[in-house]
């Protein structure tokens, strides 16, 4: 059995609409990053697939996708101290007590 | 002729005014007064030397060959420059009558300087407050007067008309606080600044036709570097230009016509002509030396000096002339009417001023070449000169009365001749100067005029002759009002009122021996409309002079006979012409004519249908499209929740329904 591109699509869909779902239900902030997260690795997975079996001769989606992954942990390191900033000014996390961004 | 003096001349009035004016509230009152003083002191010096120098230094660029006077430029800078033809100069134009005005201004300037020092305290000598505001003004005004006389283009000359307009605005507005100054300040900028329309229209047409500003190419002929003699030949050149133009007539009249009354229009608004009259008795509301020095002596004669220098052009045009004669002539009987019947004693003296102006454009009005060599010219300037003189000085005797008893009316004064000698002696000059009794000068310079009215028109003369016997009639009333009738009863509480401190008699003494004097001067060998030497005593009419001297007597006896003590004959004059009595009070109705005019028909017939279009139309579109906007944006905003998942969704939701679209239309 060849393990085609499909194989891998699959999955890394399944990730995004996990990741999809968890960040419009979940309230807790924390959970939505998970759930970012969750989105970004399924993004990932597609450009490696697609570079290996599209492009094998070219490195361009792997090196890209080493710079996602860094950047999501800068991204996380940044999004966590807002979060325990919001903490500390509302004593709470949850996303749908923070409409004060509408101000 | 170096152009450093009237540089100066114009320079140290602007400085003062400056220098009053930002530091004036960092010096004391005192300093302030001397200092403003000592300016005009020597721009007094300065332009009498310039005046000396042009009469009689006998120069080449003042007088040619034949002896005859030359105008000439001092300097006549670019000012602005629109294009290389439309170019706005500032310059300095000396010839006979603005060498002659020099003098005029800057005397009654000084004396008016001095005796504010005096008139500007109360009677413990504590100045007003605003002292050095109004030093730093009467600066500005004597500045924008002298900048009006020299000038050399008749552009310079409007942008000085509008400068002498405003600060006559402010000093009759210098006591801001009560409402009826302010009130008179606007109606004196309003009703000039409406005349000013008119000169500023024919300005334009005088000049898109002849494509220049400039007095010296417009009157005269150029003789040299600078130096200009007037030319009937360049006046006809221009009657030429307007004649051979494309549309040479409008509305019956010719175009250079049409031009010249403009312009005579704005003189009419500065000059206090019916029916552009009614701001100058209630400038009146301003301090008394300010009343003296521009409404009196030296800013309402613009309107003359005006007609003056443009003359040769109005000489081209008879229908012109004829206008100025039949509204001077019509302003001077008004006013000499009004002025018999007012309380007000810087009102009568108002009223006489309009009236002397009338008899100023009267005398321009009659003047011909063909007449005694223009002689009318000659008397309208003679008369400005003295006019300046003794009515500056009646108006500062009338402040030194004003300041002793602290009212206006005559009916708070009666019997101040052992009270106040000094201003009794001056005060009588004065009315004896405008009366016309020989050998005060008011006598001769009218009798000029009278002369000149004969020579073009009986009518004319016994009509003027009617008004300077009703001159001296409601001079010698008031004369007679303030310092006799009965004795002056002084109210409980007051001083006795006695005569002002030097500041204030000194100059009434100096005015005063002008115009004892100011008759004899050879007038006629300075100022001529050509420039020729012109021998006053040769065309001196002694039957004109016999006449007029017996009406003025007459006038002065009725005078007399009801006013010198307290009777009961004006009471039975008024009781005898009830009508005609009131409507004198009543200043002939114009006020109300014009509160009638913009009230009942202006305001209420334009200007409220204009203002309801505005506030229902036009606000009424601005406010509907407001109010679509503003509900609009309320239905939406619950968009904006601020919860960002919702964001998601919607978001969500439309990539799809993009999605969805996109895959449609690729099937």
């Amino acid at each position: 059995m060849d393990i085609t591109i499909i194989y891998y699509l699959i999955p890394s869909l399944i990730m995004f609409c996990c990741g999809v779902y968890g960040f419009i239900t979940r309230r807790n902030m924390i959970a939505m990053l998970i759930s970012l997260e969750l989105m970004l690795n399924a993004v990932d997975i597609n450009f490696v697939v697609f570079n290996r079996y599209l492009y094998p001769e070219n490195m361009e989606g792997m090196f890209f996708t080493l710079f996602a992954i860094a950047i999501a942990a800068a991204e996380t390191a940044l999004a966590i101290a807002i979060i325990i900033n919001v903490f500390r000014s509302v004593k709470n996390i949850s996303a749908s007590d923070l409409s004060q961004m509408k101000h | 002729m170096e152009a450093t003096i009237p540089v100066l001349i114009l320079a140290i009035p602007l400085f003062m005014f400056l220098l009053l004016g930002l530091l004036g509230k960092f010096m004391s009152h005192k300093m302030a007064g001397i200092l403003g003083t000592a300016g005009m002191g020597i721009t007094l010096v300065l332009a009498y030397y310039t005046a000396y120098l042009y009469f009689f230094s006998g120069a080449p660029e003042f007088v040619d060959a034949a002896g005859n006077r030359l105008q000439f430029l001092v300097f006549n800078q670019d000012w602005l420059q629109f294009y290389d033809k439309l170019v706005i100069r500032i310059g300095f134009l000396l010839d006979p009558i603005s060498a002659m005005m020099l003098v005029v201004i800057t005397t009654i300037s000084f004396m008016v300087h001095l005796y504010s020092n005096g008139y500007m305290r109360d009677h413990h000598g504590v100045y007003e407050h605003g002292f050095q505001r109004f030093y730093a003004f009467l600066a500005l005004f004597s500045f924008s007067m002298l900048g009006l006389v020299v000038a050399t283009n008749i552009f310079q000359m409007y942008i000085f008309w509008e400068l002498v307009g405003a600060s006559s605005y402010l000093l009759i507005g210098f006591y801001y606080v009560k409402p009826s100054a302010v009130s008179a300040s606007k109606k004196a900028f309003i009703v000039t600044r409406f005349a000013d329309l008119g000169f500023l229209i024919g300005i334009l047409i005088l000049s898109f036709y002849t494509g220049t500003f400039n007095f010296t190419e417009l009157t005269s002929a150029g003789v040299g570097e600078n130096t200009f003699a007037v030319s009937l030949s360049t006046a006809e050149n221009i009657k030429n230009i307007f004649a051979t133009s494309a549309a040479p007539v409008f509305m019956g009249g010719s175009v250079l016509t049409w031009a010249l009354v403009l312009i005579f229009m704005g003189g009419m608004g500065k000059s206090a002509m019916l029916p552009l009259h009614i701001w100058l008795p209630d400038a009146m509301e301003g301090p008394t030396p300010v009343s003296a020095l521009i409404h009196a002596a030296t800013m309402v004669v613009a309107g003359v000096y005006l007609v003056t220098r443009l003359f040769p052009l109005y000489l081209m045009e008879g229908v012109s002339l004829t206008i100025i004669t039949v509204v001077g002539a019509v302003t001077a009987f008004y006013a000499a009417m009004v002025a018999c019947a007012q309380i007000d004693i810087k009102r009568v003296l108002a009223f006489s001023t309009i009236s002397q102006i009338a008899f100023m454009m009267v005398s321009l009005g009659v003047a011909r070449p063909e007449f005694h060599e223009g002689l009318g010219y000659m008397a309208s300037m003679f008369h400005l000169f003295t006019h300046a003189m003794f009515k500056a000085l009646l108006f500062l005797g009338a402040g030194a009365i004003i300041h002793a008893v602290g009212s206006n009316d005559y009916t708070a004064m009666h019997g101040l001749r052992k009270h106040m000698p000094v201003t009794h002696i001056t005060f009588l000059i004065g009315c004896l100067a405008i009366a016309g009794i020989i050998p005060f000068s008011g006598f001769f310079s009218k009798d000029e005029i009278l002369s000149a009215c004969l020579g073009h028109n009986w009518v004319a003369y016994v009509w003027m002759s009617l008004v300077a016997g009703l001159t001296a009639f409601y001079m010698f009333r008031l004369y007679f009002l303030i310092f006799w009738w009965k004795e002056h009863k002084v109210p409980q509480g007051h001083h006795q009122p006695h005569d002002q401190p030097w500041t204030m008699t000194v100059p009434l003494i100096i005015l005063a021996a002008i115009s004892c004097v100011a008759g004899f001067i050879p007038f006629g060998n300075l100022v001529s409309w050509d420039g020729v030497p012109y021998d006053f005593m040769a065309h001196f009419d002694w039957s004109v002079a016999a006449v007029s001297l017996v009406v003025a007597i007459l006038g002065i006896l009725i005078a007399w006979r009801m006013y010198c003590k307290e009777n009961a004959l004006p009471e039975k004059m008024r009781k005898a012409l009830p009508n005609l009595w009131t409507w004198c009070f009543h200043r002939f109705y114009w006020d109300e004519l014009y509160m009638f005019i913009t009230h009942k028909i202006i305001f209420d017939r334009v200007c409220r249908p204009i203002a309801w279009f505005d506030r229902h139309v036009i606000d009424g579109t601005m406010n509907g499209l407001a109010y679509v906007t503003n509900k609009a944006s309320f239905a939406i905003r619950g968009l904006q929740s601020g919860k960002i998942q919702s964001y998601v969704w919607i978001y969500l939701v439309g990539a799809l329904l993009l999605g969805i679209i996109t895959a449609l239309c690729v099937m």
